[in-house]
């Protein structure tokens, strides 16, 4: 009888934590994400959030499923491994709707970023200096940048 | 009131955003190859992964950096990297010396020191082994950026978050390689599945000298370099 009556404040105290427990699991059920732990110390949803950003560069196989002249020509050239959008920049949008045209590109700017001379680039790559070789004349005039080599009359 | 119900109700129809149906994270475990002699240095993953990803101006979730080695300094190469070779590169005069492209981007370490240090939660390694942020979690104290020693991390200037590199998983959990890749034109980016038993890695790695960066840090870096030579940091 008197040790229950000593012991009173340990059940008030017991009372007490039991109270502040319930209250730190309602918290915690509404403050923690759902999908937090569900593979790791991190809110699982955010990998789905991640994936679902939009896309800008279409891929060269949503290309080629249209363009496939395109992609024909360029087989059998030296930039059959240069992708479409390499040149011709982010066309999801036109992918989705072919209506919407893509920029008109300037091979002037486009073809000297890789090919323009420089003592840095690999030995095995080919270098032109734009001037001393073309003295000013556009680069399509002579090469197709779609199959590069200079080719006989009538080729694409 | 009724055009702002007309736009909640589109979003409703569409749903909660999901992941590709046929991807399954735990077939994958992706990481990138970078094959150092093929990099002309044209900037056309800088631009890609910039227009991709909505990159903040100033910052880089990737970056090429051109060495020039000469014949007296073997140790302290001199680096450039102009606005992160997005234009591409100064011409090199013939000099002594060798010159060479490092295209870098984040390692996507298997053991990552920038995921250790987050105190929320809000980096981590999924499952298929790409480092990512959860950028509504991020408090933006900026611990992964100082942790990250590759340097691979910047806080976005608007959001006040950490951003970086996600290896375009948008993108590859579509069957898509990343811009970068997609966008190099001599293929010295390759987007590698190491848990692919026909991915070309494998033959690559036991036929090449292919080094990590930092190898000393025990990150567990999975982009893999080939013919790194010994002075890129």
């Amino acid at each position: 009888m008197s040790l229950s009556k000593d012991a009173g404040h340990l059940f008030r105290f017991a009372f007490l934590f039991v109270i502040a427990f319930a209250v730190f699991l309602v918290v915690r059920h509404f403050v923690v994400p759902k999908t937090f732990g569900e593979y790791g110390h991190y809110r699982g949803a955010a990998i789905g959030e991640i994936a679902a950003r939009p896309l800008h560069y279409a891929g060269h196989d949503t290309c080629e499923t249209c363009h496939a002249d395109v992609a024909e020509a360029k087989k059998a050239g030296k930039h059959a491994g240069v992708n479409c959008e390499a040149c011709h920049g982010p066309l999801a949008n036109h992918a989705a709707d072919p209506s919407i045209q893509p920029a008109h590109l300037d091979t002037a700017v486009l073809c000297i970023r890789c090919h323009a001379a420089s003592a840095a680039k690999p030995k095995d790559f080919p270098q032109v200096d734009a001037q001393q070789h073309s003295g000013g004349l556009a680069c399509e005039t002579c090469h197709k940048p779609h199959s590069p080599a200079i080719q006989t009359e009538g080729a694409k | 009131m009724l055009p702002a119900a007309a736009i909640a109700w589109k979003y409703v129809l569409a749903g909660t955003p999901e992941e590709s149906p046929n991807y399954n994270k735990s077939d994958h475990w992706w990481s990138m190859l970078i094959d150092i002699p093929k990099c002309i240095g044209c900037g056309n993953c800088v631009r890609a992964c910039a227009a991709e990803n909505d990159v903040p101006e100033g910052h880089f979730r990737t970056w090429v950096e051109r060495y020039h080695v000469d014949d007296w300094h073997m140790e302290s190469p001199q680096v450039i990297s102009p606005d992160g070779g997005k234009e591409g590169f100064p011409a090199a005069s013939e000099d002594s010396g060798k010159y060479f492209f490092v295209p870098k981007l984040c390692n996507h370490c298997a053991d990552s020191p920038c995921t250790q240090v987050c105190p929320v939660g809000a980096t981590f390694i999924s499952p298929d082994g790409v480092v990512l942020v959860d950028q509504t979690y991020c408090l933006g104290c900026a611990y992964c950026v100082q942790a990250c020693p590759y340097g691979c991390r910047y806080i976005h200037p608007e959001k006040r978050v950490a951003d970086k590199c996600t290896l375009c998983y948008h993108r590859i959990t579509q069957g898509l390689t990343t811009a970068c890749c997609e966008n190099c034109p001599t293929g010295a980016r390759q987007l590698v599945d190491l848990k692919d038993p026909n991915d070309p890695i494998h033959a690559f790695l036991k036929t090449h000298h292919v080094q990590v960066l930092k190898p000393q840090m025990a990150t567990g870096a999975k982009v893999f370099y080939n013919e790194l030579d010994g002075s890129v940091r």
